[in-house]
């Protein structure tokens, strides 16, 4: 009986680091699912989707040595899988401006009233150390229709936050 | 008057390239009724090619009149043997295929296409399409020469950027 887990791994990026895991998790007897891997400022990154045979503990043990190697500190849960029931995302909002605090809140807050669902979301920290600026791209479902959302982001973005939303229609072809 | 069956990836058959259809005549057409049903049959598609059944003919039908926001179209097109001739402009769009179930993705398509082809009569036409419906005619297209969307696939991270400085470039 195989159960999925959640596997989070975080360390100081190099070169190197998923080819390892992935080889200690095959080797292990692991099946690899969705997984979302990103630098992030100097830090490497992993949530992966990991189907294995055995205990938490067990799968635990099989990551030790590689994380320990990679220098990664690692977290795992239990979950339930629910592969092949993507949800569609029908809006992308872009959102930036120079970087302060409490740009994140105030937008997804306003949004998520709106009622966003939010499926995908990056953001970067650009521009340089003295003069940040801060990028937001979102994906999401529209639970409201668009125009709702429009409507939310142009309150929450009159002072030097610049934000683009646009309808996103899927061809299926 | 048939609904077929839909190949799906990664049934190999998706990737080989479809063979020009020689005479537009009442065989053909049963075929192309049949195409037409298994695309009104599948979940909310904008086109539909015959490969995508198992028949490797150059075949393609493309229909934009349902999307959720209405898009400049051209009705139900019935393209045989399409060639495009001239693409025009670049742009990102999210795409899904019914033979690639449960995934969708970026892909960077000629904003605007001219194209010829055959109609149900076998009649030579000739078309310009832009936006979505270029779009649709492409990904169908692309499907004659054994190409699926997953072949072209773009990062989303380079989606913003890029759409806007086409938009200010028009």
């Amino acid at each position: 009986m195989t159960h999925w887990y959640m596997l989070t791994l975080v360390g100081k990026d190099r070169p190197g680091i998923v080819a390892h895991v992935s080889a200690a998790l095959f080797d292990g007897g692991c099946n690899l699912g969705e997984a979302s891997m990103m630098r992030l400022g100097g830090n490497f990154t992993i949530m992966l989707m990991v189907q294995y045979a055995g205990t938490i503990k067990g799968l635990d043990d099989l990551l030790e040595p590689v994380a320990d190697s990679l220098g990664l500190h690692r977290h795992i849960d239990r979950i339930e899988a629910e592969l092949h029931h993507h949800l569609e995302p029908d809006v992308r909002i872009t959102v930036y401006g120079a970087d302060r605090a409490g740009i994140v809140a105030r937008i997804t807050g306003a949004l998520a009233e709106a009622g966003l669902h939010i499926l995908d979301m990056e953001t970067s920290v650009a521009g340089s150390a003295a003069k940040p600026i801060y990028i937001m791209q979102i994906e999401g479902h529209a639970a409201e229709g668009v125009e709702a959302l429009r409507s939310a982001l142009d309150v929450v973005t009159q002072d030097g936050i610049e934000a683009q939303l646009e309808f996103i229609e899927t061809l299926i072809g | 008057m048939a609904v077929l069956e839909i190949l799906t990836y990664p049934d190999e058959r998706l990737k080989q390239a479809s063979q020009p259809v020689g005479t537009v005549d009442e065989v053909l057409r049963a075929f192309i009724a049949d195409l037409e049903e298994t695309m009104d049959a599948g979940p909310g598609g904008v086109g539909i090619a015959a490969p995508q059944v198992g028949c490797f003919e150059r075949i393609v039908i493309v229909d934009c009149t349902r999307t959720r926001k209405p898009v400049p179209n051209h009705g139900r097109l019935y393209l045989i043997n399409p060639e495009i001739t001239k693409w025009d402009g670049m742009a990102v769009g999210r795409e899904g295929c019914m033979s690639v179930p449960d995934y969708t993705g970026n892909v960077i398509r000629a904003e605007a296409v001219s194209l010829k082809a055959l109609d149900l009569q076998g009649q030579p036409l000739e078309l310009r399409c832009e936006g979505f419906e270029a779009r649709a005619i492409q990904h169908e297209m692309d499907h004659l020469d054994g190409l699926l969307f997953l072949d072209r696939l773009v990062s989303r991270r380079n989606d913003l950027f890029k759409r806007k400085v086409y938009q200010q470039s028009k």
